[in-house]
């Protein structure tokens, strides 16, 4: 196996991280490992929550500097609740996604963050959104972001297909974050997704000895 | 090896490699950025990698051959810089085929995998290879051995190494169970190769494999437009 060196620009706490989300029919389910540490050497989290809702039916993975991801979260939040009463309606995933990019791409010298939107809204139903390190937006059907992403790219392109069902889906999402977990460092502990529909948003923890064990463990 | 490409002075002026005129190509290392893989079944060892070999940006060989013949029944899959494993490749060939004639006897693929570890140890600081070494013999059945960069020795039933690996770690690690039969082991490792082949941008090409057992080598390649698809999103 070649050495992989993953050169960490990130100073202080990072989120070495797995993140992920794909949509299935009538909703999407975003998800994450739990682990934060520093330069992989110290975890200073293990039950790190790295999902973090921005409004109602919308949600938000982060990876890279934890720093700057709650930074730009806590303002795409209120700038979010903000527009959401000047509209008098539940704002748009779109509206989500691009509130993030323009912090992420105003700021692109100082910030080390990126970020994938999940949610549901009237307009287009369930939907993705990734916000890459420089400030790009993406909508894509099924994404993977973080350190630990790598190993499950052959994973993710193999298994996943539109229009799977809610357990197809969670079960997809449980397996890929499990894998990259068994082979990342710097992904680990819990597996927190969220599964949000146009009903409802329910929160799925799969603790470390319920994951989906493989071959050789 | 880099060659620092110097051109004729012109009205004074020495277009030197570092300039942009000079392509990437003149000055980069060629190296097989790649996927190789190798998984033992009951019986034998199937290989397979990709074909790409790269100078920086350049694909140099599109139809490169990185499952080299060692011995008749010991294979390796070479990844990392090519003119590297083609050399110790080489030697270790030379070796082996010496120590076969002494024993008047096939040679053990720990004993490959070994003179590979010791040639990647002791050149440690120079070299740079990742290799797979995969065969049959008569004592341990089909074996496959993986010696990284550094020079570690380590036997396992499944390997992969390369650029390309680490994109499908999750997709072997989840497809994998032991007691996969020969056919079941092609399918997987050109299942894997495929995926990495679209992920990384070092390897590509075609698909070469090979299985290697008591009753011999066989060698097959998998074209491009044959390559297993998965559904595209």
């Amino acid at each position: 196996m070649e050495k992989h060196y993953t050169d960490s620009k990130v100073k202080g706490v990072s989120t070495g991280t797995t993140i992920l989300a794909a949509v299935f029919d009538g909703g999407v389910v975003i998800g994450s490992d739990s682990r934060a540490s520093i330069g992989g050497d110290y975890i200073s989290s293990k039950t790190m929550n790295k999902v973090i809702q921005v409004h109602d039916r919308i949600f938000c993975g982060i990876a890279g500097s934890l720093a700057d991801a709650q930074a730009v979260t806590k303002a795409a939040k209120s700038h979010l609740s903000f527009h959401s009463v000047q509209m008098e309606s539940p704002p748009l995933v779109v509206a989500a996604a691009s509130v993030l990019k323009d912090l992420c791409y105003k700021n692109k010298e100082e910030l080390q963050a990126g970020f994938m939107t999940a949610g549901w809204d009237r307009k287009k139903g369930p939907q993705i959104y990734v916000v890459a390190l420089g400030g790009m937006l993406l909508n894509q059907q099924v994404t993977i972001g973080g350190s630990g992403s790598t190993y499950i790219f052959g994973y993710v392109d193999a298994k996943y297909k539109p229009n799977m069902t809610r357990e197809e889906c969670v079960q997809f999402a449980t397996n890929a974050l499990a894998l990259a977990m068994g082979r990342d460092n710097v992904s680990g502990g819990v597996a927190h997704l969220v599964v949000i529909t146009e009903k409802e948003v329910e929160h799925v923890v799969v603790p470390g000895d319920k994951l989906p064990r493989f071959h050789d463990e | 090896m880099a060659a620092a490409a110097s051109m004729m002075p012109i009205f004074g002026h020495q277009i030197s490699s570092k300039n942009d005129l000079v392509p990437d190509w003149n000055r980069e290392e060629v190296s097989t950025g790649t996927t190789i893989m190798a998984v033992e079944y009951d019986g034998g060892v199937v290989i397979g990698a990709d074909s790409r070999t790269t100078t920086g940006a350049y694909i140099a060989n599109r139809v490169t051959d990185k499952l080299t013949r060692i011995h008749d029944r010991i294979y390796c899959c070479r990844s990392g810089s090519a003119a590297d494993t083609q050399a110790i490749a080489e030697v270790v060939s030379y070796q082996l085929g010496f120590h076969s004639v002494e024993l008047d006897e096939p040679p053990l693929v720990e004993t490959a995998a070994n003179l590979f570890r010791a040639s990647c140890y002791r050149y440690r600081e120079e070299l740079m290879a990742g290799i797979l070494v995969a065969g049959w013999d008569r004592r341990k059945g089909g074996q496959v051995y993986c010696v990284p960069i550094g020079g570690m020795l380590v036997r396992q039933p499944v390997a992969v190494g390369g650029s390309g690996s680490t994109y499908v770690y999750g997709f072997m690690d989840s497809n994998y169970k032991p007691g996969l039969n020969k056919d079941q082991c092609l399918e997987l490792t050109a299942s894997a190769l495929s995926l990495a082949m679209e992920r990384d941008g070092s390897s590509g090409g075609v698909i070469r494999l090979a299985s290697i057992s008591e009753d011999g080598v066989e060698r097959r390649v998998i074209l491009g437009d044959q390559l297993p698809r998965f559904s595209t999103h």
